[in-house]
């Protein structure tokens, strides 16, 4: 039995010898180049956001800001899948304010004619989910040259890098280098921007030029803070409640602090006439 | 702490350090106690109705096309609703009745809005087990008071649909509601 | 069962007394894990996490059952019923948070619970059934997280699910019908998620009744200890309750917040992002991988890139159906631990040479992770090679030989010299004040 057991043993560690034997030959014979994507890729900038930071919360007037950005350079071709009108209460606004931001959406929310039972469209009430600009993927795909734009729901948690990543790529396009190699430069319909994995990627820059969207809170509108209010909204329309979960967890921790404290003492009291 | 812990236990064994030890296991104890019973709190709040549910609360309804005598079936917070446009005949039945003989009194101007008396807009759940009454739909069974008749038990309503005979122990609810101009009216 | 100085249940309430002589719950409960289980008074803090595994457990029940009260297992809602939890249900986010740390948790709680093991030799006799019924636990696990993170139908839920039904595919003539067995289709679709939320919410039941034999039998040797010494006499244990009950409480807390931490300032931490993207079908993530505590496992899967051969004149076996067959073989070799380790001694404390072999072993596993996580390129494949190697010799060739010609340390006679010893020391050094204890020669302990 043992003996048996043994030899399987020596067999698994005879292949495994082997395989690392003829994986360091090829190793050791073949060329290391770095790839194109990894030499040219760039890490997130360093940015910072109110919501970082264990004691962060959501700046309401930055969210609002980002909203306006979404509304007018985001919304024409990104949907908002999980993010429901009747939400935005948490950027600050009032349940009517709320209101009149989804009847004014500049697309409609899909619906029926109530007398023939055609598709139709209607302004959007509170409780719809932000309405898509196309209706389905084939559409996306057919008007953004074969690329569907993401949904942006989700997307400061979707990617490796999170919001920092986000905010880089917007701002992120640069004119071609002279050095990249002829397989990576953007054919047409793709633009460079070294925060994108492959390089080249179907969006065009978003964000052209300073002023693009007039704030009503009167800040200037510059790209890094267009980009930067843009990406804010994304991270509360990733995580809404974030700032519950952030407040949440200091009571929860510094609750659960005591009764540990208190738990090590009445442990020691208990073990007190006990060597061990 | 660390005193009592260094020192030999034997000599410590007075009634002041019994009594000390005690206090800190009891409180040890309650304040596991106290964060368990915290614990519990979202455990069972996370079955109330959720945010977009809630968010249900309030809908608007186009009643231009309601002629008088008719009456259409809507829905607030996904139950049904009622919203009936009455005749004058109806309005001067229901007026007629000696509120003090109801079950449930109440008059027909306490259940509809000032100016809008034509208007009777109630839940359509029976108050006996929650079946939908008749009466709203053309030709449907209106019961011996002429509102609405529950098939489920046989509660009979009258035109300002108040609990004229059967089980039920109430008249139909009249939701909130508020006219947001004289052809819609928001309900919640 | 257990030892003959155990205290008996004598219930002082009434009301106890006409409960326990209708139904010995209260006598089990007290026999169990209250004051009548007599249990070694040198156990360390590594003995916590029996315990905090089944609190883990519970933890995951809970959240997991009223994640089920608003989940939807239909693909095409099934990621947006998670977001609805995550936005719209009333502390909904904590539920979901909570369950998915809960999981990384309880599998970290376990393997050091499997490492303590490993170290105090607790797997050995007469604790066989118990470190048995364990592995059974864990495998089980295993399969539970695998089935709960398909769940979400994010993009690692559904490539995940491709990938590990695709090792069934490695196995020659009945691989492929298998694979479309467990899948219900060609690829994950509806029907795989139907079965795997049914099977993800039946196996943790599964695994609490597992938990009831694996106590089961710990209760009949009764608990190891970090001597590996048998329990001699009554001055060797102490009552489970209050002793260990108060341990285990304050070893709660600890685990507690640790937890909490994790799950409100870092609940995205252990995951994946590409999970937050909605499957699909059509496109393959760039870096698929599986959660952390699979990582050694995956890492010994892919270290198998040679075909075995005959002299290189006709494959034996293919090189997938060897990692597949290795990755198995690592969990099920597992089993054999009992009997491959002969030593007579229990406590690696003793065995100077296994002490070596263990560290080397912790390691090892270390890096299979770390490599498991890695894109399959070399230098991280030679690696994970060189750290499977090992994992397999450890037990199969290291273990054996150790046991056969190791000269273990002197044991203490009994538990009870070996915490005297150690009070005797530090009496010494207590004895003498202003030398400073650095400058004693100390005994070895």
């Amino acid at each position: 039995m043992k003996i048996i057991l043994n030899l399987i043993g020596a067999f698994f560690v005879a292949i495994l010898v082997w395989s690392f034997g003829a994986g360091a030959v090829e190793y050791l014979t073949s060329s290391h180049e770095e790839s194109v994507e990894h030499k040219f890729h760039e890490e997130p900038l360093d940015v910072s956001f109110p919501s970082d930071g264990a004691l962060g919360t959501f700046d309401k007037a930055q969210l609002q800001r980002g909203l306006k950005v979404f509304r007018e350079v985001c919304a024409a071709c990104h949907s908002l899948n999980q993010v429901a009108f009747r939400s935005l209460t948490d950027l600050g606004y009032s349940e009517d304010q709320a209101k009149t931001i989804a009847a004014e959406w500049p697309i409609e929310t899909p619906s029926i004619n109530p007398e023939t039972g055609e598709a139709a469209t209607r302004p959007s009430l509170p409780i719809d989910h932000f309405p898509a600009p196309y209706p389905n993927v084939v559409a996306a795909r057919a008007a953004n040259n074969n690329a569907v734009p993401p949904d942006l729901s989700l997307i400061t948690k979707a990617r490796e890098g999170g919001a920092p990543y986000v905010y880089s790529l917007l701002i992120g396009y640069r004119p071609v280098p002279a050095d990249l190699p002829e397989a990576n430069r953007p054919s047409t319909g793709l633009y460079y921007n070294p925060w994108f994995a492959n390089l080249n990627l179907a969006m065009p820059a978003p964000l052209t030029s300073a002023g693009q969207v007039t704030y009503d809170d009167g800040t200037e509108a510059s790209l890094p803070q267009m980009a930067k209010d843009v990406t804010a909204f994304l991270i509360w329309t990733a995580e809404p409640t974030l700032p519950a979960r952030k407040q949440t967890g200091w009571a929860v921790i510094l609750f659960l602090i005591l009764a540990t404290g208190l738990g090590y003492m009445a442990y020691r009291n208990v073990w007190i006439d006990q060597k061990h | 702490m660390a005193t009592v812990e260094q020192a030999d236990p034997v000599l410590k064994e007075d009634g002041e350090g019994v009594r000390r030890r005690d206090f800190i296991n009891i409180a040890a104890l309650g304040v596991a106690g106290v964060g368990a019973t915290i614990a519990v709190i979202p455990l069972v709040n996370q079955m109330n109705p959720s945010a977009d549910v809630r968010a249900l609360s309030s809908v608007d309804i186009d009643i231009s096309s309601i002629q008088p005598g008719q009456a259409i079936k809507s829905t607030w917070r996904k139950q049904p609703i009622f919203v009936r446009n009455l005749t004058p005949k109806e309005i001067a039945e229901a007026n007629a009745v000696n509120v003090s003989t109801l079950r449930d009194p109440q008059t027909l101007a306490e259940r509809t809005e000032e100016g809008h008396e034509n208007w009777l807009i109630t839940l359509a759940v029976c108050t006996h087990l929650g079946c939908i009454p008749l009466g709203a739909g053309e030709g449907e069974n209106k019961g011996a008071f002429g509102g609405y008749f529950c098939p489920c038990h046989g509660s009979s309503y009258d035109t300002a649909a108040r609990i004229r005979q059967g089980p039920a122990p109430r008249n139909l609810e009249v939701p909130p509601y508020t006219f947001t101009s004289d052809t819609v009216v928001q309900i919640g | 069962m257990s030892f003959p100085w155990a205290k008996h249940y004598e219930p002082k309430n009434p009301a106890m007394r006409w409960i326990d002589e209708r139904l010995p719950l209260p006598r089990l409960v007290y026999s169990a894990v209250g004051a009548g289980y007599p249990v070694p008074r040198n156990l360390n803090y590594f003995w916590n996490f029996g315990v905090l595994a089944g609190v883990a457990l519970v933890v995951q029940i809970i959240t997991g059952v009223i994640l089920a009260m608003h989940y939807t297992a239909n693909i095409d809602t099934a990621f947006n019923s998670v977001e609805a939890i995550m936005r719209d249900v009333n502390s909904g986010w904590l539920m979901r948070y909570a369950h998915a740390n809960g999981a990384s948790f309880f599998f970290i709680v376990v393997y050091i619970h499997i490492f303590r093991g490993l170290f105090y030799g607790s797997y050995k006799a007469p604790r066989e059934m118990i470190w048995l019924l364990g592995l059974v636990i864990f495998l089980l696990m295993m399969a539970t997280a695998f089935m709960g993170y398909v769940l979400p139908w994010g993009q690692m839920s559904f490539w995940g699910a491709q990938v590990i039904t695709g090792f069934f595919s490695a196995i020659p003539v009945v691989g492929e019908p298998i694979r479309q067995w467990l899948l219900g289709g060609f690829v994950p679709d509806q029907a795989t998620l139907n079965r795997f939320f049914s099977l993800h919410y039946l196996l943790p039941f599964v695994i609490a009744g597992t938990i009831i034999l694996h106590i089961w039998a710990l209760h009949i040797p009764g608990s190891n200890n970090p001597t590996g010494v048998s329990v001699k006499g009554p001055q060797d244990t102490v009552p489970f309750h209050p002793y260990y009950t108060a341990k285990d409480g304050f070893g709660l807390g600890v685990f507690l917040i640790l937890f909490s931490f994790m799950v409100f300032f870092l609940p995205n931490a252990l995951g994946h992002a590409d999970n937050y993207i909605a499957a699909n079908p059509l496109s393959t993530p760039a870096h698929i991988v599986p959660e952390w505590y699979f990582w050694p496992f995956y890492a010994i899967l892919r270290a198998f890139t040679v075909d075995l051969s005959f002299f290189g004149l006709f494959t034996i076996v293919e090189a997938k159906l060897l990692g597949v067959i290795a990755m198995f073989a690592s969990i099920l070799i597992l089993f054999f631990l009992p009997w491959l380790d002969n030593s007579p001694v229990r406590s690696g404390n003793y065995r100077p040479k296994f002490k070596i072999a263990f560290i080397i072993l912790v390691l090892d596993v270390l890096v299979l992770g770390f490599c498991g996580q890695m894109p399959a390129e070399e230098p991280w494949v030679m690696l994970s090679q060189l750290a499977a190697a090992y994992y397999f010799a450890h037990f199969l060739i290291v273990l054996p030989l150790i046991s056969h010609f190791e000269k273990p340390l002197p044991l203490p006679g009994s538990i009870t010299e070996a915490v005297l010893n150690k009070h005797r020391i530090k009496g010494e050094r207590d004895a003498l004040p202003g030398m400073g204890s650095a400058t004693q020669p100390q005994p070895a302990e």
